[in-house]
């Protein structure tokens, strides 16, 4: 009998280490499950200032060139390219720049009419940098009065 | 920042759309914390536009349709070009939105609420034109400066709104009055708070038209907003650019309005004719009204192939400004010979009309269907391209697409 009842003491005193066991494990299950969701604690923290973080890939790919382009603005990498890129992508795009076919004349007179209208800054000895990359890079194209049709995707037309 | 912040309001909801993927960890990204995704937001997703639509600029945005997305009579949302001066304003509330009238040529300032607005005047629909002046710059030779558009800045979409005539006349306007200029939400490129993108608009007499509209819904919903969100002008068959969107302002003028895009070489051509790529005086350069004779090919695409002897059925839209179109043709022939084909009434004055055509060929080979509308007086479209001018407008030559019979 006495032996009968050490077993059964034994028996409660592991099920009481299991049940501690896992109340502990369940605790600590809960609190990793919070510390995904909170890593901060905020819960438990005055609500801060939202701050604004913006990652922007490291200093190397963020002027990366691929297959002779510029890939963060699409410009032909030549020289003056940095000069371009610094001043004539802050207000707008450099698509818009990229689409027109000027001379020289014509763009000196665009950085005219954008610095007496639309805030463009003096360029000071970029500007020759700037025109002389836009030239060799997009020269005007002659078009004529009527271009061929070209590039002509054909496909089958069943009715 | 608040840009940023916008797009991060507007896109955060959707990002699961958006990238087509959980984040993963996503809870664990701080607050505040804008994927470098979102900074460069695809603008399909962001304007709900077709994914063959052509992004020419995104800062700030212009996007333009192919001829065969606008195969609708009615042009839905995601084939409508964009064409914006300025960046979209941001943090727009319905609730304290108001319409201001004044200008030398009223008598008191008024201002209205949306609200307002849409009890006190009747609504009207129409269908109506609206052509970016520049449709067609890329053709021209030597290169006109701006967005290069080729084919795709037009549409002709349902606006509901109220007429801008009974609401200058319930504002009432002196007999001095001259010209309507608006004034809009959108933000200037620099930033500059003294600077607005563009403030156009146009004389009285457009301005008082039973068709030109306060519009607040484009077929039928709310304006989307890349379109003028919550409200806009829309004035059908002249360039679009008179059609201001995000409208706060409308100034009442003792004189042709000189905001911003209203003078200098914007949205105006040589008074006389020019050689191409010739210098004009400022003071010889006139403002485009009406818009002129064009036509689209909306169907099929352009490149189709068919078999000898198969007949080819064509369709498109023909519209003509201020006036309707009233004949069509089509030729196989470069122009040397041309058929007549039907060409349907307009829904409403300044709604773009459908024309159809059944084509049988005479032999294989490879073919160009060109289209030729013609308005009420007689003028028609070019085969050329029309006359230079500084800033490339009104191209309205004849539209073609490449077929081979084989």
């Amino acid at each position: 009998m006495e032996e009968h009842d050490k077993f059964k003491s034994q028996i409660r005193s592991i099920y009481r280490l299991l049940a501690t066991l896992m109340l502990l494990f369940g605790i600590t299950a809960l609190a990793i499950v919070y510390l995904i969701s909170d890593p901060t604690l905020s819960f438990f923290k005055e609500p801060a200032a939202v701050e604004e973080y913006v990652v922007t890939p490291s200093e190397d790919d963020f002027d990366k060139i691929e297959n002779g382009i510029h890939v963060r603005t699409g410009f032909k990498d030549a020289e003056g390219l940095m000069t371009v890129v610094n001043n004539c992508t802050n207000c707008h795009s450099a698509q818009l720049v990229i689409q027109n076919r000027m001379n020289e004349e014509r763009w000196k007179a665009t950085i005219l009419w954008m610095q007496e209208t639309q805030n463009l800054w003096d360029l000071g000895k970029n500007e020759d940098i700037i025109v002389n990359y836009l030239v060799t890079n997009y020269p005007p194209q002659n078009k004529g009065r009527r271009e061929i049709l070209r590039n002509i995707s054909w496909y089958d037309l069943t009715e | 920042m608040k840009r940023r912040l916008f797009l991060t309001r507007t896109a955060m909801s959707s990002l699961t759309a958006l990238i087509g993927t959980d984040i993963v960890f996503g809870a664990l990204i701080p607050n505040g914390y804008t994927p470098l995704l979102l900074q460069d937001p695809d603008p399909f997703t962001l304007f709900k536009k077709d994914k063959d639509m052509v992004v020419l600029n995104d800062k700030p945005w212009n996007i333009e349709a192919k001829a065969h997305l606008l195969d609708d009579d009615i042009t839905p949302n995601k084939f409508m070009f964009i064409r914006n001066n300025g960046l979209i304003p941001e943090n727009i509330d319905v609730n304290t939105w108001t319409l201001t009238i004044d200008g030398e040529a009223v008598n008191a300032k008024k201002t209205y609420t949306l609200a307002e607005l849409k009890t006190k005047f009747k609504s009207y629909t129409y269908q109506l034109t609206l052509e970016c002046g520049g449709n067609g710059r890329s053709e021209f030779d030597p290169p006109a400066k701006g967005n290069q558009w080729t084919i795709g800045a037009v549409s002709c979409a349902t606006w509901t709104g109220v007429r801008l005539r009974d609401v200058l006349e319930d504002a009432g306007f002196t007999n001095k009055a001259v010209y309507i200029g608006y004034h809009a939400a959108d933000v200037h490129l620099s930033r500059d708070p003294e600077k607005e993108p563009i403030s156009r608009g146009a004389p009285m007499a457009k301005a008082l038209q039973d068709e030109t509209l306060i519009a607040y819904k484009m077929n039928g919903q709310d304006i989307p907003l890349a379109h003028g969100y919550p409200l806009r002008l829309v004035a059908g068959g002249w360039p679009a650019s008179v059609s201001g969107k995000w409208l706060q302002r409308i100034s009442v003028r003792d004189r042709v309005h000189d905001g911003t895009k209203m003078t200098g070489d914007a949205y105006r051509v040589p008074c006389n004719p020019v050689a191409p790529g010739e210098k004009v005086k400022d003071e010889d350069m006139c403002i485009i009204e009406s818009m002129p004779v064009k036509s689209l090919i909306t169907y099929p695409q352009s490149g189709a192939m068919i078999k000898e002897g198969q007949k080819l059925n064509i369709r498109g839209h023909a519209w003509a400004g201020e006036l309707e179109v009233t004949k069509m043709e089509y030729s196989i022939d470069f122009g040397a010979t041309w058929q007549n084909c039907p060409i349907a009434k307009p829904k409403n004055r300044l709604a773009w009309q459908n024309f159809s055509a059944s084509i049988a060929f005479p032999k294989k080979g490879y073919y160009e269907v060109w289209a030729r509308a013609t308005d009420a007086n007689g003028t028609s479209q070019p085969m050329l391209l029309p006359g230079w001018n500084p800033k490339g407008y009104l191209n309205n030559a004849c539209h073609r697409i490449a077929i081979k019979v084989t």
